[in-house]
């Protein structure tokens, strides 16, 4: 019921066209964060604060004295969003509390890179989450800390070529599987977690809603297409990140309360090597190595299909 | 009306920042700091003070937490000790970057390794660039009246600095001393609630913390220094109030017979009070000296050292911090530097004494002013002495 109400809100016609995140900001062509985060703030509206850590979202937004940014916005270092969140949640309660400034809803929000979460952000986002501070934490997953020069982090994929994990004659790129992120912050029990992607926007829509809707944490991993460091042509960006989920590369759902639910079934599963065959980081895997990530995503395809529609399993 | 209470000095910093009404604490246990978030926790549980209380993973959270919600409005409190600070000092420098006014209460420790939990003062000396308001207190009685203070100038709309209160490990945070406790009133008439002009606030957007480049950077940190400086004036003027209201006063150095001093000890925090003994025993031996308690750290108050140093033939500076591999102690170098065009300044002898809690008795720092008159006068003056190691 709750989602044939929120899907009414957001029929695609409907979409506001208030313009939060502002043009004019220095992102590359086709760049998917950009693409995100305006959508991101069309969901959620002005009464919104973010807390941003150092990337190429911050960066490409924020050149002094220029901003992007039509809502209250700040950036404070790399590896504590989640922490200026919490503290910024924590003043807006109390002030509220103590009547000194009026009450009302203000979604908090804390931004970060697939580095600023989940490596080097992950002890501060953890700490949010545990402590239960009502805000959202949004990962933008561009599978690399691209803002540096497209170095390997916890989240790049296998095979995937970058600047710190090259294909080479003895190295066929990133050498680990995508670290399991939304286990992680399952595991933390928050009211919401969901994955979201720049290709499916009403998708990416209503679990923005229920995310702030949550009382408590709630935590976003949303897909974005890094043409520049993907090695992909920039008008490909929002096709490549539907591949991804066609594929199962990067598949969607949501964990309410613990319970795990695919909120887009591919009815057939396109083949990995498209996907992989689209992006210059792949382009050295040999078909040996293309059959092995294919082995793993259909396992992994597999599982998920089992969770959906019951509880998260691993606790 | 105020009260004289015997208490533990970490009880009367807790009192200062409930009588501050703050809005926010976020801070992590660490030794010796513990039992100042340990009494706040008991106020907030026991309904004594309104406030959000963080209990952050780690300090830089801490940090990171404080620094969110001072941006968002709110007065806002923390406290650590040593590796706390240390794990904090990357956002020490954004703190004070973004003008916010949070105070904190560092009870110094000493940095591992080897790992040691005692008082001295490595802590605040290794993070001395980092832009905040820096007060040294002495007693129990201090820390009470500083931390109040620190509020009042740091949310100064001419100021907008964040401010700490240092006080040492062991020595102050766990000592009972009585102390003179505020009431409500008293407070609340000198430190008006925070309103800042510039704050998070969805109804009038602002970016806060965009990156600056090259071009800019360099004209936005001058002016960061320009009015760190500056706001040496407005601490006095808050100063000069409190002694008004309250009757007792405050000074970048609290002298003790050093008017007619020919060796001058400086030192910062509570070993001052054994160090007077000491005065008073040379004094009795026909040697002229006194004592300069530093309180006032960042801004520093150059002008303030030379005018009441410069007449000494000889300063005594006991650092309670080693500058490893470096020119000598960190007060110590400063003083240096701050007489370097000044003719006919006084000689400054550095010794490091006192790490990780050794205690400084009477006749060590008896023996240290001699040393350093004879260092002045006959022999050549070693770069600094680590006074009082076995060799
Ligand atoms: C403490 C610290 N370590 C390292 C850096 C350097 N650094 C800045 S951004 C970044 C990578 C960001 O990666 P990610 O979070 O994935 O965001 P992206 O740039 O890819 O959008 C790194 C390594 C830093 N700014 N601070
Ligand atoms: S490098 Fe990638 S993530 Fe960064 S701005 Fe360019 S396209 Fe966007
Ligand atoms: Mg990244």
């Amino acid at each position: 019921m709750e989602r044939e109400s929120s899907r009414k809100k957001f029929a695609l016609k409907r979409l506001p066209l208030e313009e939060y995140f502002s043009p004019g900001h220095r992102g590359c062509q086709g760049c998917g964060i950009t693409i995100a985060f305006r959508h991101i703030l069309k969901a959620m509206g002005p009464n919104t604060v973010i807390a941003e850590a150092t990337g190429c979202g911050q960066v490409i937004s924020s050149p002094y004295p220029q901003s992007a940014w039509r809502v209250p916005w700040i950036h404070t270092a790399f590896e504590n969003a989640a922490a200026t969140a919490a503290g910024i949640e924590a003043a807006y309660k109390a002030l509220m509390r103590k009547g000194r400034i009026a009450e009302e809803r203000i979604n908090v929000v804390a931004l970060a890179g697939d580095g600023g979460t989940a490596d080097i952000g992950l002890q501060a986002l953890s700490g949010a989450l545990e402590r239960g501070h009502d805000l959202v934490f949004i990962c933008y997953d561009n599978e690399a800390y691209m803002n540096t020069g497209i170095q390997r982090s916890g989240l790049t994929p296998f095979g995937a070529s970058t600047t710190t994990s090259p294909a080479g004659r003895f190295s066929k790129g990133q050498s680990t599987w995508k670290k399991d992120m939304l286990a992680i912050v399952a595991a933390h029990r928050i009211p919401y977690v969901a994955t979201a992607s720049i290709s499916h926007i009403r998708d990416l829509y209503e679990k923005v809603t229920k995310a702030v809707e949550a009382r408590g944490p709630a935590y976003l991993h949303i897909f974005t297409t890094c043409p520049t460091g993907w090695r992909c042509p920039p008008d490909k960006s929002v096709e490549i990140a539907r591949l991804a989920v066609e594929t199962g590369v990067f598949n969607l759902f949501e964990i309410v309360e613990g319970q795990k639910r695919l909120t887009y079934k591919v009815s057939k599963r396109r083949p990995v090597d498209e996907y992989l065959k689209a992006q210059g980081r792949f382009r050295h895997l040999t078909d040996e190595d293309i059959a092995y990530i294919q082995k793993r995503l259909d396992e992994e395809y597999e599982e998920l299909l089992g969770q959906s529609g019951g509880p998260v399993g691993g606790y | 009306m105020s009260r004289r209470e015997g208490l533990e000095i970490s009880a009367a910093c807790a009192e200062a920042v409930a009588l501050a009404d703050v809005d926010v604490i976020a801070a992590y246990p660490i030794t010796p700091q513990t039992h100042i978030v340990e009494h706040l926790a008991r106020k907030v549980a026991d309904g004594l003070l309104d406030a959000e209380y963080i209990l952050a993973e780690s300090e830089h959270s801490a940090m990171s937490c404080c620094i969110g919600s001072s941006a968002a409005g709110a007065r806002t409190f923390t406290a650590t000790a040593g590796p706390g600070l240390a794990l904090m000092s990357e956002m020490l420098f954004v703190a004070s970057g973004l003008r916010l006014p949070v105070v904190m209460a560092l009870v110094n420790r000493t940095l591992s390794s080897p790992l040691s939990i005692w008082g001295d003062q490595s802590d605040v000396m290794s993070v001395r660039d980092c832009g905040w308001i820096v007060f040294f207190a002495e007693n129990g009685q201090e820390v009470f009246d500083m931390t109040i203070q620190a509020f009042r100038i740091a949310e100064d709309e001419r100021v907008l600095f964040p401010a700490m209160v240092c006080l040492d490990g062991f020595h102050l945070s766990h000592l009972v001393e009585p102390v003179e406790i505020l009431d409500r009133e008293e407070v609340d008439s000198f430190l008006p609630p925070y309103n800042p002009k510039y704050r998070l606030d969805p109804h009038n957007p602002t970016t806060m913390g965009a990156f600056a480049p090259p071009e800019f950077f360099s004209e936005i940190k001058k002016r960061q220094d320009e009015e760190l400086r500056s706001s040496y004036h407005v601490i006095l003027e808050v100063w000069g109030e409190w002694e008004k209201r309250f009757g007792r006063s405050y000074a970048p150095l609290s002298q003790y017979r050093s008017e007619d001093a020919e060796v001058i000890l400086l030192m910062a925090g509570a070993f001052a009070g054994t160090a007077r003994l000491a005065i008073d025993r040379l004094r009795e031996k026909g040697l002229r000296v006194g004592l300069a308690s530093l309180k006032l750290w960042r801004p520093f108050p150059r002008e303030y050292l030379v005018d009441a140093l410069g007449r000494a033939e000889v300063v005594c500076v006991v650092d309670r911090a080693l500058s490893v591999g470096g020119a000598g102690g960190p007060i110590a170098n400063e003083l240096r530097a701050a007489f370097h065009d000044v003719a006919d300044c006084p000689r400054v002898v550095s010794f490091v004494a006192g790490l990780s809690g050794r205690d400084i008795m009477v006749e060590g720092f008896m023996e240290m002013m001699e040393k350093a008159l004879s260092y002045a006068r006959d022999e050549e003056m070693p770069y600094y002495e680590m006074y009082g190691v076995r060799e």
